[in-house]
């Protein structure tokens, strides 16, 4: 099993819940980090987790981006490690660089909290997707307030050729299957090197049985397999 | 020695909302005329907020007591035994004017005050409610307060991480000028680590926590005990805003705090801010406390005593500590980047003093503060009994389906997805059940411990009758508590009323209490913690009366926890609480009577029977346990053939009626008698003799099916989807972020 740790930053408020549901997966606590701390283990899998951290202030993520931690998470991507931003870790992790694109306003002006359908995609270019199944469905619940995914039209073809556009909100035919506006239904983009993942959707809000659902627990548990 | 400054006079008792009585009163106590920052402390102290100086006398009959009881009104929150060794910890509370002067900021700090009630106690907060009452939905300023309403609570709530996962919108032209924001928290802790706010240990230090003091909200507890009038949007400078970041840290230092074994006590500065804090910790010790003001982190140079008195800045708390402990909570706060500083200590003089620049700025004797607040016994005028309308001269002749179409798109019954989309719904990963149905649950983390929460209050039938329309409001709670599995456990109430000098209103709130606390002790839900929120009038206009009431209650495995879903086809329905050859049903003051019947009368509601209410709820809990049953719905507002269609809409399950067409009266379909349950049963053979064990009148309607239509009779047959785009289209239609 891999080893795991979550980064806590002031604000992050889906802290708790990831790591109950990595322990529900694999029945070991992750490694906890404060981010003011300035060293870190190795790890197989860091997770950035959900939240508001630093209130949201400036730009989502963009304080974060720049804690003492942060040095340390760019060190092991740089080793080729594998990390999963959900959420605001999704957006802290386009803030420090590590992902391309941005996470702007959601188009309805509105937060929004609900399920989604996913499709799941290139998961042979992607190591970190590498145990799900191409073209899998999954349904999860989003809840945010900046999730319009945007890139330019150069990033976006450089990251289509390259099957970074990992993770997409699916056409089901209902007017609002896309929660957000986000541009080709990006609801998940991957590193360059496959290895690095940012996702709206919360899958440890579907991890439990009493959750109404277990596709969560399905992408987390094979990430954290890939991981391995 | 000097007491800063100049003397007051009765003009200035006047503006803060004291009467020249009071006035009288406060310099007969004092012995001399008080300063303005003693006449400030007074004014806050005494005002209708923090005193409840004309309901007090009223709120002292309502039922608090009961084994599941630890501590009931009087601290910061309600505390209840929920088994396993942990408590809830729960309260409501009001934020209406200043919610209607800047809805978003109203809202939000709304939010913010009930989490730190709840979390100043030592419990981590796991659940927010709400109970919002809007103008008419065509009023000119309606679409703003819910669009700035809305995305403040959720802007809170969101932020801090706590999920939104229960409450009530309702709409009614009586809230046009004054619109209601009442924000429930529910916590949890352990029963044995409850943290109160009675101050001890002569010397020990006052510390101050959390966000600067700046001059926002100053007198907002005085606002908040006055009638409004159109200049009253002047007082913008008197909202508070929020800092749900702030809050969040404040929230996560705070219960490290109380888990480092550094507290004495802990108050959070809610209403009248620094000066409710110190004199009720003080107070309630039987003690006294000096405070050097010239400590108090301020956000701006030059504010004045007064000013920090009656700041009412948000994400602040008063604590005392352990006299060793000093060191130990700042490197807490340091860890969390907030301010900490040693404002004071407590003494045993039984006084409140105040310094500023080395002078006493106040010098208040703690005890005519607290209890010398006047307590009124104000007139009171019952008001008078309605009868009901009869049927014969509300019933339209159309089609079931017809009426039940219109009513479903109606502001009454249409779908409030538009708001509770906007609220997560799911952070900490224990909801069970969220918003939309009954009540809502949540999981007691790591345990299978389900704790259901709900919100309830029908003013129409209130206005009609305050006595019976308080007991529908308990009986709500509770039937909605009882859909999930869960035992009701205990209530919180937020008393919502005009001005309480009227004797019209004081009998609305004489009645409402009574019929509450009836209620209360029949369904043995003591009424563990709440709020009043008087002079809820503008321009003299008052609003419908809305004694809402918050309530909690346990299921022992979240396994056994139901839905209102229907989930299969092939099930039997039933109503519980109504005989088999039942016809006719109340429509006098219905949603049917208002919506189908254009009847805006105020006539008399359904009666509550308490005794059939308990049975019914017993009988409910046994078929969920007993797993006789796959979904059950609360029948209330729009009655039985509009639950039916709730069910069957969340399930996306078709439903054929069985009974005889001429069975099917309108009066049966859309009235609205109390104490009614429908269910869906696997297992009729055993759902029919337990009725018969527990003396429990069924009624067989229909059966589900599998080709979601509503089938009401040969010719009367309507597609789910049909009826779920009337009762989904209305709200974000009138919101403007659907075409018409």
């Amino acid at each position: 099993m891999a080893n795991v740790a979550v980064i806590s930053f002031p604000g992050s408020n889906c802290d708790r819940d990831i790591m109950t549901a990595v322990k529900y997966i694999t029945g070991t606590e992750p490694a906890q980090y404060w981010h003011k701390e300035t060293s870190m283990d190795k790890h197989d899998l860091v997770i950035l987790p959900g939240g508001f951290s630093f209130g949201d202030y400036l730009r989502c993520g963009a304080i974060a981006a720049r804690s003492p931690i942060m040095d340390e998470v760019m060190e092991h991507v740089w080793r080729g490690g594998y990390v999963l931003g959900i959420c605001n870790g999704f957006q802290i992790l386009t803030e420090a660089g590590i992902l391309p694109g941005t996470l702007m306003r959601n188009k309805q002006l509105q937060f929004v909290c609900r399920d989604v359908m996913l499709t799941i995609q290139h998961t042979e270019s992607n190591a970190i997707l590498a145990e799900c199944k191409e073209q899998m469905q999954l349904q999860i619940p989003v809840a945010h307030n900046e999730g319009n995914y945007f890139a330019d039209p150069d990033t976006l073809k450089k990251m289509a050729d390259k099957g970074q556009i990992a993770v997409t909100y699916t056409n089901t035919g209902a007017e609002n299957y896309n929660p957000n506006g986000a541009i080709n239904d990006i609801a998940g983009v991957t590193s360059e090197n496959g290895r690095v993942l940012g996702l709206m959707p919360h899958p440890e809000r579907k991890a439990e049985d009493i959750h109404g659902g277990n596709d969560g627990r399905l992408l987390l548990a094979s990430i954290i397999e890939a991981a391995s | 020695m000097t007491i800063g400054a100049e003397y007051t006079t009765v003009d200035q008792a006047r503006e803060m909302g004291l009467s020249a009585d009071e006035f009288d009163r406060i310099c007969e106590r004092l012995g001399r005329i008080p300063n303005l920052t003693e006449l400030g402390i007074f004014s806050a102290m005494w005002s209708e907020h923090c005193s409840y100086k004309s309901s007090r006398r009223w709120l002292k009959t309502l039922p608090t007591s009961g084994e599941q009881v630890i501590h009931g009104p009087g601290e910061n929150a309600g505390v209840v035994d929920i088994g396993d060794g942990m408590a809830a910890v729960f309260k409501i509370e009001s934020h209406n004017h200043p919610s209607f002067i800047e809805p978003y900021q109203g809202a939000a700090t709304g939010v913010g005050g009930i989490l730190r009630d709840v979390f100043t106690m030592g419990a981590r907060p796991v659940a927010l409610l709400n109970a919002l009452r809007f103008g008419a939905p065509d009023h000119a300023l309606t679409r703003h307060l819910v669009s700035g309403v809305v995305s403040g609570i959720g802007g809170y709530g969101n932020c801090v991480g706590i999920p939104t996962i229960g409450g009530e919108t309702h709409f009614d032209a009586s809230y046009n000028q004054n619109i209601l924001v009442n924000a429930m928290a529910v916590g949890l802790a352990k029963a044995d680590r409850i943290f109160l706010s009675a101050a001890s240990g002569v010397g020990n230090p006052v510390i101050y926590i959390g966000a600067k003091t700046g001059r926002d909200g100053i007198h907002g507890a005085t606002m908040a005990s006055a009638e409004f009038s159109e200049e009253d949007m002047s007082k913008r400078p008197t909202v508070q805003v929020g800092d749900p970041f702030a809050g969040k840290l404040l929230m996560e230092a705070s219960l490290e705090l109380m888990a480092s074994d550094a507290v004495v006590s802990i108050q959070d500065m809610g209403a009248a801010g620094l000066t409710s804090s110190s004199v009720e910790m003080s107070s309630k010790g039987g003690l006294g406390m000096e405070i050097n003001l010239d400590q108090v982190p301020v956000r701006e140079k030059g504010m004045t005593p007064y000013e920090i008195m009656l700041s009412e800045s948000q994400e602040r708390m008063l604590v005392v500590l352990k006299p060793d402990a000093t060191e130990r909570a700042q490197a807490i706060f340091d860890k969390w980047d907030l301010d900490f500083a040693v404002i004071g200590k407590v003494t045993d003089t039984g006084y409140l003093v105040l310094t500023a620049q080395d002078v006493i700025v106040a010098d208040l004797p703690l005890d005519p503060l607290v209890n010398d607040a006047p307590e009124y016994d104000r007139p009171h005028e019952a008001t008078p009994t309605l009868s009901p309308i009869d049927n014969l001269s509300l019933v339209q002749d159309m089609p079931l389906s017809h009426a039940l179409k219109a009513m479903l798109g109606s502001h009454f019954l249409a779908s409030r997805r538009w708001v509770y989309e906007q609220y997560d719904r799911h952070v900490m990963a224990d909801t069970v059940i969220e918003s939309g149905g009954d009540a809502a649950l949540v999981r007691v983390h790591g345990t299978n411990r389900g704790l259901a929460v709900t919100t309830d209050c029908t003013q129409r039938y209130v206005l009609a009758d305050p006595y019976q329309g308080a007991m529908q409001a308990v009986a709500e709670a509770y039937r909605n508590i009882t859909a999930t599995g869960a035992k009701p456990l205990a209530t919180t109430n937020n008393l919502n009323f005009g001005n309480p000098e009227k004797s019209a209103i004081m009998g609305q709130i004489v009645g409402s209490i009574k019929g509450m606390g009836a209620a209360c002790s029949a369904l043995n839900v003591p009424v563990v913690s709440g709020n009043v929120s008087l002079y809820n009038e503008t321009d003299g206009q008052a609003i419908a009366p809305a004694p809402v009431i918050g309530m909690i209650g346990v299921i022992p495995n979240i396994k056994d926890a139901i839905t209102i879903a229907l989930k299969q086809a092939g099930e039997t329905l039933y109503i519980i609480g109504q005989s088999q050859d039942a016809a006719d049903g109340w429509l006098s003051n219905s949603v049917y009577a208002h919506v189908i019947a254009y009847n805006d009368t105020a006539s008399a509601p359904p009666p509550v029977d308490l005794g059939s209410e308990q049975k019914h709820g017993e009988y409910i809990r046994h078929l969920i346990t007993h797993h006789l049953v796959s979904a059950v719905h609360d029948i209330g507002d729009g009655g039985a053939l509009s639950a039916l269609v709730e069910m069957a809409m969340a399930g996306n399950i078709g439903v054929n009626l069985t009974l005889e067409a001429d069975q099917m009266t309108h009066g049966w379909a859309f009235g609205e008698d109390q104490g009614r349950y429908l269910v869906a049963s696997t297992d009729p053979t055993a759902l029919e003799a337990a009725a018969a064990r527990y003396d429990v009148n069924i009624q067989k309607i229909a059966m589900t099916s599998d080709d979601r239509q509503l089938k009401l009779g040969s010719n009367d047959i309507i597609s789910i989807e049909e009826l779920n785009s009337v009762y989904e289209n209305w709200l974000p239609e009138l919101m403007g972020s659907k075409d018409k």
